[in-house]
């Protein structure tokens, strides 16, 4: 077997080719700017809608506008909403002046959360299957300082198509593939439901679906690829949040987007996943965020788990060696009388 | 670890209310895990046991083939293919797709722990399952070609399945800790000694029960062995302070870990004073041992789900 | 303002972020923080229903600071106009206006005329209180006799009865700090609003409104529209590119309905309905509709009219017969949907169509819109699914109290499945007037039939009925022309727009517009509006060239009417002499050399009248248009900064607290609109406002809105799982404060309680909600969406169970974006424990059918409750 450069970690010139695709059409991603996402979810309608994913539960979360909760096997985009007492540089929510007390998001947040606590899958459910909060506790009356001010971020969240995916990569059957599109597919036909994408995400993305047993996740909308389409909820996406392109142009189109925004004094804006250094070798589908990643949702620094599977193998044969060795030493003792 | 300071509070119209006051709460979403918690039910715990386990019979089955002991190879040869058998049913069962199961063999992945695993775990089932087989019916008593075979196979199938078996004992740490999941990755390094030396301790236990005491020094020796190294490794799972390795101080896997580690002490030291002379006590401690194996690999498991459930795990807080 | 665009119309909203990305600033003012105010520059909190103060407020703000486009102000708006002396404004009359008759609720508008040189020109304008007024003027304004008269203007803006002057003294008393008394909008924020605003004016910069049902589900919600319109007008805002109003629409194809309408009181292009009093023959018809002396092309609405007649009658109208007018029917009063609910509730309604539209979730008083239902002898609904209004006699809260029951409910209901529109080819016309074509995507499944098909059918079936019959009052049925292109048994959306469009009698030749119709019976029109759309044999609407440098209109993307013009008035881009205000800013400008109206749009004047031209002293019509006279609907040519005719409730817009309010108006003694119309009845109960007592019974301010993940009613989207599972539940959105206040929980159950009904949901504590300080008092807002109900994916109670029935006087719109409710935790009772409970809720609040009926508060009665002030 050819071993790569950087097959496992690190920056990756062409993933495709890597993956053994010879004539290939350019990397191909979305860039999520999140400063001009309206929360519409007209993304997570558009990708159900022409993606045939199931409903995945009716149930009244209680965070914010948000009732998906998060990705899953059956919402492969999800909006996240987070209500913050704090200014949105660059804006004014028109609080100050008002008669209020105390911010109510963290006490809200706090109710959900004990809710998804006591949930069988501990909030695993989100963007999978039902999950009804079946458990709202003695209301916890906020207190503290008055709220003086608010924003409201949304982010239209997705696979992120890693340079490094940890769901293909320990992905037995071969059912996970990189496409010539350099995104990371799974194919229906062969996926036997081992699970073990699932937890070899670091992003919480792909999912097994009751019922159907198998895994499941955004596919970028290959076939629509295939046919010279953009993805649906990129095309569905109104105000062009969400963008979708080549990666190398993307890259350029958001750092130059960043820049006018920290221009513009919005000073809490960074990209996330834009970075072919980071843990995943860089993003396929990254963002534009307004707060830290984990406000989101999000692993502040992923890294895929396959890094260290060297020194993994390495321990493994050691602790391999040291139990033949045990074993040995078991029967070299004198026989007992 | 709540960063919440509760605390009673009479209001001005008299009525008592609790009142929380929110701190700066690490950032999250509502709580809400980053991570997809495993898919995987306790099946895959049951299976990590008794893969281990049919490891260790394996190794302990070749050295008594080689060593002379009828009743440690027969009880390790049988032992290690039926703790196999079940294992792989638990396998099997935890799919999405069970019918797909053969799916796992259209490719070979390096990337991939359990590829690699599925590919040892073929060899090593057949070397196991010929050697179990060459124990169920021995040469003498048959005719026929394929008894004949068998009988001339055992041996050198045994000792395959030895070689293979510190590889099947192994493979699984490596699987558990090639994920995200916070607890098991970040035990990378510890686990696969936790795997194998619990492994040695199991088999162990199930040599002291399987054959008499008076053949079965190697068993208890591995045992004992297999214990103390478990038991180290254990330790020093525990000594890390790494906020991701928590969840097996706390919680219901801290608990079974507990358990594991008490029920092994209490094996291996059962077998280091009594094995030897009572069958009765070598049965009792073999027992423990065998027990010890399941929670620590139920603990194991539980800690990394409950990793995964919180998201401070994954971002700190 | 009063839209949540981001929510209820992100496709739009795209092209605001657009925008703001080229460095707009966009201002949000509404009571709750949406997902509009999340992308906004600034979000400003006010009290819903406390809008005309607001904007009141900001043309207050123009005057003192003098901020007004001047230029634009003295040639292109009434602003030099000279009132009558007999007009007094409600400084005089703390709150109403002179001409109000408290019996009739009504203003006599002969006072509010303009004065004319010599003769002083007034004349009385009869009240059309019972005729939805503001429409029934049409496109173009009011009717105005004497607009092309010698209207006594003095051009120095100083005259004391000027209108420039009367609009400054109106509105002298809404203060900065009114409006934050008012409104309970920060003083701060309230300025910012203002200095944003009034420095997009000029030559250089303009600003655009843009408005939803928040401004028009009030009882002064035309009034409300007027008060933008005058800012509009007074930053010269009217007629230029970026500037405008903009009525989001509540569907596809609203817009259309109005033009092509189906409202009681209009024909198709804004032309009024006969009624028995302007009904006796053609000549009085045109007569009531067209004043003798006024400017504009509203004059020749005899020709649209007899086109139209020819249009529906063909060869069977003719002058001899004044081409059938005696076929049309003639309207008696009120025939409105409200009005129309309660006859039926009574007994004086038979049979009703239901076409999409679920009145017994989506129409305020959910519960009489229901007992109406059921009071019917036939009930025709056609819809995708089966909604509500069709199954109201199975599950409508009413069968749990007993009012309606299932196996005796009189009416017999008729279920049609409607085929979608991907099913079926037509026309939408959006907010722009832009007419866009769409071809059928797919053929509809099973029973599901287009409107077209249906009514097609079902007219010429009743043709057919009447077809030997010798009755008279078959005639007209046997007179209409029914004889549209069909394939199959699908009539031709193309072959309609086509009749719209209007063709040459004797030729057959499609016209090219409104201009070529005429009054002798020689051309045929659907809708004068729309004369054009399928000029040259082409269908118009159909085209599809997006804009680029050389056409930034997009004038070959669709068509707009009137004769594809993208900017209303466009002529008020350029200044008086014909040249663009500013470079940036042009859009059609006079050219010299061709001496002719040239531009990037579609000049909204006559193409070769220069800006000099002076019209000859008696010329009528839009020989009477001066060249220096934009506004070319209008009976003077000009923008209204006051309005001398065409509004029920007064000249100037006035704040009025809404029907239900928690507070007293602090502007004047005379609380809320003195014209809007209530209906107190035992059914028809109304929460006690000051000056009333126990208005502390229902505390709270209630709001209502969309989700952008629902529509309306619900009945196209809590029928699909993609939709139903992003909001899956009724919910009450209300802030940490009253959260605090009224023990209620993030997520737990809330009811919410008026005198006519009350409703659960689940809780939604949230910062989006805030509570103001208006008149010194805090005030809570509480907001639900309103799309719930007993079927579909997901159900929940009604919101518009929670509203009565009170309207605006001009166009008949229902106040159901401000009212007074309670709300409490848990979950409401049902059957008869929650009819109790509504009776103790209005015991308690000592309600009668008096209650909210009395209009004039201006004037106490006895002296006692409400004091006149000086």
């Amino acid at each position: 077997m050819r071993i790569a450069p950087n097959s496992l970690f690190g920056p990756v010139e062409d993933v495709a080719g890597q993956a053994g695709h010879g004539e290939h059409p350019p990397r191909m991603g979305f860039f999520t700017d999140t400063s001009i996402c309206i929360g519409c979810k007209a993304c997570e309608v558009a990708c159900k809608e022409w993606n045939g994913v199931p409903e995945d539960g009716m149930n009244l979360l209680g965070m914010s506008m948000d009732n998906t909760g998060g990705l899953g096997a059956s919402s492969w985009r999800h909006v996240a909403f987070i209500e913050q007492p704090r200014r949105l540089a660059g804006s004014d929510a028109g609080i100050a002046g008002l008669p209020v007390g105390p911010s109510g998001a963290q006490a809200t947040a706090a109710i959900v959360e004990s809710a998804l606590r006591r949930a069988p899958r501990g909030g695993g459910e989100l963007g999978t299957s039902a999950f009804a909060p079946d458990h709202v506790p003695e209301v916890p009356v906020a207190e503290g300082p008055e709220r003086m001010d608010f924003r409201w971020l949304m982010l239209s969240d997705v696979c992120k198509h890693c340079t490094h995916a940890g769901c293909l990569d320990v992905c037995p059957t071969g059912a996970l593939v990189r496409s010539e599109f350099g995104t990371v597919v799974v194919q229906q036909d062969i996926c036997n439901g081992c699970g073990y994408c699932v937890s070899a995400c670091p992003f919480g993305v792909i999912d097994r679906r009751p019922g159907d047993g198998r895994a499941h996740k955004c596919t970028l909308c290959y076939d629509r690829l295939r046919g010279g389409l953009e993805p649906a909820c990129a095309k569905a996406c109104p105000t062009d949040s969400i963008q979708y392109g080549e990666l190398d142009v993307l890259r350029d189109r958001a750092t130059a987007r960043l820049e006018t925004l920290r221009e513009r004094g919005v000073v809490e804006a960074r990209l996330y996943g834009e970075d072919p250094r980071d843990g995943v070798g860089g993003f396929g589908a990254f963002f534009l965020l307004l707060d830290e990643p984990a406000v989101y949702g999000l692993p502040n620094a992923p890294v895929v788990a396959s890094r260290d599977l060297p020194a993994m193998w390495k321990a493994a044969g050691v602790a391999a060696l040291g139990l033949f060795a045990a074993a040995l030493s078991a029967f070299m003792e004198p026989r007992e009388p | 670890m709540s960063r919440t300071n509760e605390r009673q509070r009479v209001p001005e119209d008299g009525s008592r209310e609790v009142t929380m006051v929110p701190r700066a709460r690490p950032a999250s979403y509502y709580g809400r895990a980053v991570l997809k918690p495993p898919v995987w039910q306790e099946d895959i715990a049951y299976y990590f046991f008794l893969g281990g386990l049919s490891a260790g019979a394996s190794l302990l089955a070749a050295g008594a083939d080689q060593s002379g002991r009828t009743a440690l190879r027969r009880g390790g040869r049988l032992g290690a293919l039926g703790s196999l058998g079940l294992g792989t049913f638990f396998l099997v069962k935890d799919l999405g797709r069970p019918e797909r199961f053969h799916h796992m063999l259209r490719v070979a992945k390096l990337t991939s722990p359990m590829s690699v695993g599925t590919w040892i775990l073929s060899a090593y089932g057949a070397a196991c399952a010929t050697a179990a087989a060459a124990e169920v019916w021995p040469a003498p008593r048959t005719r026929g070609r394929p008894a004949r075979v068998l009988a001339v196979a055992g041996r050198p199938a045994g000792l395959v399945a030895a070689l293979l078996a510190p590889a099947v004992a192994a493979y699984t740490a490596v699987l558990i800790a090639d994920t995200a999941v916070p607890a098991w990755n970040a035990a990378r390094r510890e686990l696969p000694f936790v795997f194998t030396a619990s492994a040695a301790a199991s088999a162990g236990g199930l040599g002291m029960i399987v054959a008499p005491p008076d053949e079965a020094a190697p068993a208890r020796r591995l045992a004992q062995y297999g214990a103390i190294v478990e038991l180290a490794a254990s330790r020093r799972l525990e000594a890390r302070r790494e906020l991701a390795l928590e969840p097996y101080r706390s919680g219901e896997a801290g608990r079974l870990l507990n358990r594991a580690s008490a029920l092994t002490a209490a094996g291996v030291l059962g077998s280091m004073l009594a094995g030897r002379r009572s069958r009765l006590a070598a049965v009792c401690s073999g027992a423990a041992l065998l027990a010890g194996g399941v929670y620590e690999r139920l603990g194991i498991f539980r800690a990394g789900v409950a990793s995964t459930t919180d998201p401070r795990y994954v971002n700190g807080g | 303002m009063g839209s949540n665009m981001a929510e209820a119309h992100p496709v739009g909203f795209q092209w605001v972020m657009e925008a703001k990305e080229k460095g707009a600033t966009v201002i949000h003012v509404d009571p709750r923080f949406t997902r509009t105010s999340a992308l906004c520059d600034l979000h400003v909190p006010l009290r819903a229903g406390s809008d005309i103060c607001f904007l009141g407020g900001v043309v207050n703000y123009i005057f003192e600071h003098d901020l007004a486009f001047r230029d634009y102000v003295a040639a292109y708006t009434n602003a030099s106009f000279i009132v009558h002396r007999d007009f007094a404004d409600t400084e005089d009359l703390d709150g109403l206006f002179s001409g109000y008759d408290e019996a009739t609720a009504s203003y006599d508008r002969s006072s509010w005329q303009y004065e004319h040189e010599g003769d002083g020109g007034t004349l009385a304008e009869p009240s059309a209180r019972e005729h939805a007024a503001g429409h029934s003027h049409g496109s173009g304004g009011a009717r105005l006799e004497g607009g092309s008269g010698p209207i006594r203007r003095d051009p120095t803006l100083e005259h004391p009865r000027c209108v420039y002057q009367l609009v400054k003294r109106h509105f002298a008393r809404y203060t900065p700090e009114m409006v934050a008394e008012v409104c309970g909008t920060p003083l701060e924020q309230f300025l910012k609003v203002c200095a944003a605003w009034t420095s997009a004016s000029g030559r250089e910069r303009t600003a655009a409104v843009v408005y939803a049902v928040g401004w028009t589900q009030h009882t002064t919600g035309a009034q409300l529209i007027r008060t933008a319109a005058i800012i509009q007008l007074l930053l010269g805002n009217m007629g230029r590119p970026g500037g405008g109003i903009m009525a989001m629409r509540g569907h596809a194809s609203i817009q259309g309905s109005t033009d092509i309408p189906t409202l009681f009181n209009l024909l198709p292009g804004y032309l009024p309905m006969p009624s028995v009093e302007t009904g006796r023959d053609l000549a009085t018809y045109l007569e009531a509709v067209t004043a003798d002396r006024q400017k504009g092309f509203w004059r020749n609405a005899d020709a649209y009219f007899v086109s139209l007649l020819k249009e529906y009658f063909g060869e069977r109208a003719s002058a001899e017969n004044d081409f059938g007018f005696d076929w049309l029917p003639r309207t008696s009063g009120d025939h409105g949907t409200y009005r129309s609910v309660m006859d039926m509730v009574d007994g004086k309604v038979f049979g009703y169509f239901l076409l999409g539209q679920n009145p017994a979730i989506g129409s305020a008083h959910g519960r009489l819109q229901r007992l109406g239902l059921a009071n019917l002898d036939w009930l025709v609904v056609r819809d995708l699914t089966m909604i509500e209004s069709a199954t109201f006699f199975l599950d409508a809260p009413e069968v749990a109290t007993g009012e309606i029951v299932p196996g005796a409910c009189r009416t017999e209901v008729f279920f049609f499945p409607a085929a979608a529109h991907t099913e079926k080819a037509g026309t939408f016309t959006q907010t722009q007037r832009m007419v866009q074509w769409r071809d059928q995507a797919v053929e509809p499944t099973g029973d599901q039939r287009s409107e077209l098909w249906f009514f097609y059918h079902l007219g010429r079936k009743i043709k057919a009925l009447v077809a030997d019959s010798a009755e008279e009052r078959d005639e007209p049925l046997r007179a209409l022309w029914w004889d549209y292109a069909v394939v199959g048994d699908e009539p031709q959306a193309d072959d309609v727009l086509r009749r719209i469009n209007g063709s040459d009698e004797h030729t057959g030749r499609l016209l090219e517009g409104y201009g070529e119709l005429k009054a002798d019976g020689s051309t045929s029109c659907g809708c004068w509006i729309y004369s054009g759309v399928f000029a040259g044999g082409v269908n118009q609407a159909a085209r599809r060239t997006p804009a680029s440098a050389e056409d930034p209109y997009a004038l070959a993307w669709g068509w707009a009417w009137p004769a594809n013009r993208r900017i209303l008035y466009n002529r008020a881009s350029a200044d008086p002499s014909g040249r663009p205000w500013s470079a940036t800013k042009a859009c059609v400008w006079w050219d010299e050399e061709r001496q002719e109206w040239v531009g990037r749009d579609v000049p909204d004047f006559e193409k070769s009248k220069a800006p000099s031209y002076v019209a000859p002293p008696n010329a009528v019509g839009p020989e009477a248009l001066d060249g220096d006279d934009p506004f070319i609907m209008q009976a003077d040519g000009k923008g209204w900064l006051m309005a001398p005719n065409g509004l029920e409730d007064g000249p100037l817009p006035t704040h009025y607290e809404p029907h239900e309010s928690p507070v007293r108006n602090a502007l004047y003694a005379q609380q809320a609109n003195p014209t809007r119309r209530v209906y107190p009845r035992a059914d028809n109960p109304s929460n006690p406002a000051p000056p009333e007592r126990h208005g502390e019974v229902f505390p709270f301010v209630l709001t209502t809105a969309r989700l952008t993940e629902h529509h309306t009613a619900g009945a196209m989207s809590r029928t699909l799982s993609y939709l139903a599972e992003l909001q899956p539940a009724l919910t009450v959105e209300v802030s940490p404060e009253l959260a605090r206040l009224r023990h209620l929980e993030h997520l737990g159950f809330a009811h919410v309680i008026t005198s006519r009904a009350a409703i659960e949901a689940r809780v939604v504590v949230t910062d989006r909600m805030v509570p103001l300080v208006v008149q010194d008092e805090v005030v809570h807002q509480v907001w639900m969406p309103y799309h719930f109900g007993a079927r579909g994916l997901v159900t929940g109670d009604a919101v518009n169970d929670l509203f009565g029935i009170s309207l605006d006087p001009n166009v008949f719109i229902q106040e159901t974006k401000a009212a007074t409710c309670d709300i409490r935790p848990g979950r409401r009772p049902s059957g008869n424990a929650l009819a109790e409970l509504l009776a103790r809720y209005r015991a308690r609040a000592g309600i009668t059918t008096e209650t909210g009926a009395r209009f004039d508060t201006a004037v106490a009665p006895g002296g006692a409750a409400g004091e006149r002030r000086p």
